[in-house]
C-alpha cells in the first residue's frame, strides 16, 4: 500500500537558550508518534538529515539579532507553507531584547575583548516584525501540551484551541489562592496570557510574565498603580516589565512610562 | 599535491549553531577552527543593574538544557556574597533537582544525539525504527529526569521554584515518593544503559588532557566542592579567575578558555569528573564502569559516552536515595538580606564546570556579572581533538571524515547556546 504523503516539518533556530525545540523532544511520550505523522525534514538539534524544502510546517525559536539572521527569516518564510513562531524570543524578542533599552556598544564592549569581531544588531526583534507569521505560540519556554494540541491542530486542519485569557484565570480554574490578595506578592498574572499551567502562583509565587502580555491592551497601568501602593518603588516595577517579554509592546510602553 | 577542505556550515544534533573548517595540505592540518556562531547575547551586560533576586531566573535562560546549572551557580554566588547558609534538606533538594537535569540530558544526548554516531544513523528516529523498544526506553529514563525538575521545579525546562535562599514551595513527601518506583526502574535501565554503550567501537584517540571538575568529601560532586585537576590544583571556587581566562578569537562568538600559569586548554565535563573524582562513585556505578572495561581514568573522549552512561547510575541512584529520605526542612527558604559583597558559585552542569561571580551594591543590585560556561571551556580541547581525528583518518573520504569529526566534536556534548557564547564545518584538503 503506498504511504500517503506526510507533512513536512521544520523547526529552525535564531537567537535563542534551544529551550522550547527541547520542549519538542520532551515530549517523550508523544514524540515517536508525532515523527510518524509528519516527516522531520529539518531539525537539526536531533537529526543529521537535511531535507530539501518547500516545508509544510515551519516552527521557529528565537529572535533576530543579526543582520544574516533578516536574510535567512526570509528564506525560511518563502520555503513554509505555515510558519509558527515559538516561544518569547521568537515571538517578542526574548530576554535578549534588553539591548534595545541600551546602547548595544556598550554590552558588546563589557563581554568582548575584541569588539570588531563581533557582528550583532543593536536590537533583538520578534519574527513578526520581519516576516508574516501565521501563529504564535507563547512562554519562556512553550508549553509543550500546547505545542501537542498545536500540532495536532494543525494535521487535522482545525483551528488550534489555545487559551488567550489572563493568567488570573488560571488561579480561578485550579482554586489556587490569589498570591497578591492573600501574600502581597506582585503578581503579574492579571496582565500576562494564560498558558504555563498555573506554576508560579501554585508555587506562592507571583507569576513574573513568560508568556507575555494580554492580546487585547493589558490594563498594565492598575496593575503598576496597585504594585506602587504596595509599596513597590519605581525601579523595581519597572525591572517586571524588563524581562522575556520585554519588548512585546504593552510591556515595552508600561515601562518606559518608568524612565526616570 | 593535493587540497582537501572539509565545511560544516551547521552541526546537527549539538544544542545552538556551530561549524567546523578544516584546511588539509600534503597530509596534515594546515588549519581547523571550530567556529560557535550563535549569536552572542550579553547576558553578563544586562545583569547589571538587576536586583539579585533576579539573577537566577535570568541566567537561566541562558541555556533551556541546563538550566538548573545557571540557576543554582548564580543562587550559590548570591549566597556566598551574603553569606547566607541553607540547611541540609534544602541543599539535598537542590542536589535531587540537578540529579534529575543530569538524567534529562544525558539521556537526550547519550541515546538521542550521540548513539546514533557510533551505529552509523542519522538520528534516534531511525534507531526507534530499527529498535522501537530501546528508544521508548531511553525516552521514559529521560522523562523521568523531567518528572523530578517538575516536581521540584515546576516544568523542565526553566524551573520556577528555585530561590536564593531556597524554594518558593517545597515538595510534600509523598510528592516525590511518587518518584521513587520510576527511579528503581531507572536505576536498573541505566546499569543496562552502561552494558550497550561499552559495546559499541571507539575510534582510538587518547592526549594527556589536564582535567578540571569540583571535588567533595562526600559525594560525586555536582553542586558544590574544590576546584581541582589532575596535575596539582585544588583551589576554592572562589580563586577562579586568579587560576582560568578567556580568550577572544575571530572564529568564534564564545570567548575560550585557557589556564593561566600554564597557558594550557583544559578539559570539563564528564571525563574531567571522572578522573577526578572515581573514589566516589558509589559501588553500583563503579562497578557498572568496571564492567564495560574502563579504568579509574578515561582519556579516550569517544568513550565519554560510556563515562556518561556510568553518571546516570550514579545520578539514579542518588536521586533514589534523596528521594527515600526526604524530609521537607521547617521552612521553604532562609530569609536574605540584600548588602554591598562580592561572590562566586561553581556547580558541574552536565558538560562541565559552570562558573559565576557577581559584585552587589548596598541595595542588592547586581554591579559586575561573570559566567563562565562549560562549552567555552572545552573549546581550545574540541580543536586539539579534531587535529588528532583529522590527521589519524586522512584515509576517509570526505564526508565519512566529515561524519568522524562531527562525532568527536559531539564526545563534548557541546552547548553552543550556553558558549555563547554551534556547527558549520569547512574542510579544505590541498
Amino acid at each position: 500500500m503506498a504511504e500517503t504523503r506526510r507533512p513536512k516539518l521544520a523547526v529552525w533556530k535564531f537567537s535563542s537558550c534551544d529551550g522550547c525545540q527541547l520542549s519538542l523532544l520532551d515530549c517523550e511520550l508523544e514524540l515517536l508518534a508525532v515523527a510518524e505523522a509528519v516527516e522531520i525534514a529539518y531539525f537539526l538539534e536531533a537529526t543529521r538529515t537535511v531535507g530539501k524544502g518547500p516545508y509544510d510546517l515551519s516552527l521557529v525559536e528565537g529572535s533576530i539579532t543579526t543582520p544574516h539572521d533578516v536574510q535567512r527569516i526570509g528564506e525560511v518564510r518563502r520555503q513554509s507553507k505555515l510558519l509558527v513562531t515559538i516561544g518569547a524570543c521568537a515571538t517578542a524578542g526574548g530576554i535578549q531584547a534588553l539591548r534595545n533599552f541600551k546602547d548595544i556598544k556598550g554590552f558588546i564592549d563589557r563581554v568582548y575583548a575584541h569588539p570588531e569581531y563581533i557582528e550583532a544588531l543593536a536590537t533583538s526583534t520578534a519574527i513578526a516584525d520581519h516576516v508574516t507569521v501565521d501563529f504564535e505560540l507563547r512562554g519562556c519556554p512553550i508549553n509543550k501540551n500546547q505545542l501537542l494540541e498545536l500540532l495536532s491542530a494543525l494535521l487535522n486542519r482545525r483551528k488550534p484551541n489555545i487559551p488567550t485569557y489572563a493568567e488570573c484565570i488560571e488561579c480561578k480554574t485550579r482554586g489556587t489562592v490569589c498570591v497578591m490578595v492573600a501574600k502581597g506578592e506582585p503578581c503579574l498574572g492579571p496582565v500576562v496570557q494564560a498558558g504555563c499551567g498555573n506554576l508560579c502562583p501554585a508555587q506562592g509565587r507571583g507569576c513574573y510574565g513568560c508568556f507575555g502580555p494580554l492580546g487585547n491592551l493589558p490594563n498594565t497601568a492598575a496593575l503598576t498603580a496597585q504594585f506602587a501602593a504596595m509599596g513597590m518603588d519605581r525601579r523595581d516595577i519597572q525591572r517586571r516589565f524588563r524581562s522575556f517579554n520585554a519588548n512585546a509592546q504593552a510591556f515595552r510602553k508600561e515601562s518606559e512610562a518608568y524612565d526616570d | 599535491m593535493t587540497t582537501r577542505v572539509i565545511k560544516v556550515d551547521a552541526l546537527a544534533r549539538v544544542e545552538g549553531e556551530g561549524s567546523l573548517r578544516v584546511r588539509i595540505k600534503d597530509g596534515r592540518v594546515k588549519e581547523l577552527q571550530f567556529g560557535i556562531f550563535e549569536p552572542p547575547r550579553f547576558f553578563e551586560a544586562f545583569l547589571v543593574g538587576r536586583d539579585f533576586r533576579e539573577a537566577p531566573d535570568i541566567a537561566a535562560r541562558i541555556c533551556g538544557i541546563c538550566p538548573i546549572a545557571y540557576e543554582l551557580g548564580a543562587i550559590q554566588a548570591m549566597e556566598d556574597a551574603l553569606d547566607v547558609q541553607v540547611p541540609q534538606p534544602i541543599r539535598d533538594l537542590r542536589r535531587l533537582i540537578y540529579c534529575g537535569e543530569w538524567i534529562e540530558s544525558h539521556a537526550l544526548h547519550v541515546y538521542l544525539l550521540h548513539a546514533p554516531d557510533f551505529l552509523g544513523l542519522p538520528d534516534a528516529l531511525q534507531l526507534a525504527r530499527q529498535d522501537r523498544e530501546l528508544v521508548q526506553r531511553a525516552l521514559r529514563l529521560k522523562k523521568i529526569g523531567n518528572d523530578i525538575l517538575e516536581v521540584i521545579g515546576g516544568r523542565p525546562v526553566h524551573p520556577v521554584n528555585l530561590k536564593v535562599g531556597g524554594f518558593y514551595r517545597v515538595p510534600t513527601r509523598r510528592e516525590l515518593l511518587r518518584l521513587a518506583d520510576d527511579l528503581k526502574w531507572a536505576v536498573e535501565e541505566t546499569l543496562a544503559t552502561v552494558r550497550l554503550v561499552a559495546g559499541f567501537d571507539f575510534p582510538p584517540l587518547e592526549q594527556d588532557y589536564t582535567f578540571v571538575a569540583l571535588r567533595h568529601e562526600d559525594e560525586y560532586a555536582i553542586q558544590e566542592g574544590r576546584l581541582v585537576s589532575n596535575k596539582g590544583l585544588d583551589i576554592p571556587v572562589r580563586a577562579f579567575l586568579d587560576h582560568f581566562d578567556e580568550e577572544h578569537v575571530r572564529h568564534s562568538n564564545a570567548l575560550h578558555g585557557t589556564m593561566k600559569a600554564v597557558q594550557t586548554p583544559y578539559k570539563v565535563g564528564p571525563l574531567a569528573r571522572y578522573a577526578i573524582n572515581h573514589d566516589k562513585l558509589g559501588s553500583l556505578a563503579r562497578q557498572a564502569a568496571g564492567a564495560a572495561g574502563l579504568g579509574a581514568v578515561v582519556r579516550n573522549p569517544f568513550q565519554s559516552i560510556v563515562v556518561r552512561a556510568v553518571e546516570l547510575v550514579q545520578a539514579c541512584v542518588d536521586a533514589l536515595a534523596l528521594v527515600e529520605r526526604y524530609e521537607p526542612p521547617e521552612a521553604p527558604a532562609v530569609p536574605v538580606e540584600p548588602r554591598a559583597a562580592e561572590g562566586h558559585g561553581c556547580t558541574e552542569a552536565p558538560r562541565g564546570i559552570c562558573y559565576h561571580h557577581y559584585r552587589l551594591a548596598e541595595d542588592g543590585s547586581i554591579l559586575l556579572a561573570r559566567i563562565v560556561p562549560p562549552t567555552a571551556q572545552n573549546q581550545k580541547i574540541i580543536e586539539s581533538d579534531l587535529r588528532k581525528v583529522v590527521e589519524a583518518h586522512l584515509d576517509l573520504a570526505d564526508q565519512a571524515l566529515q561524519w568522524r569529526c562531527e562525532q568527536a566534536i559531539r564526545n563534548y556534548d557541546p552547548c553552543i547556546s550556553c558558549a555563547t557564547h554551534f556547527l558549520k564545518l569547512t574542510v579544505e584538503r590541498e
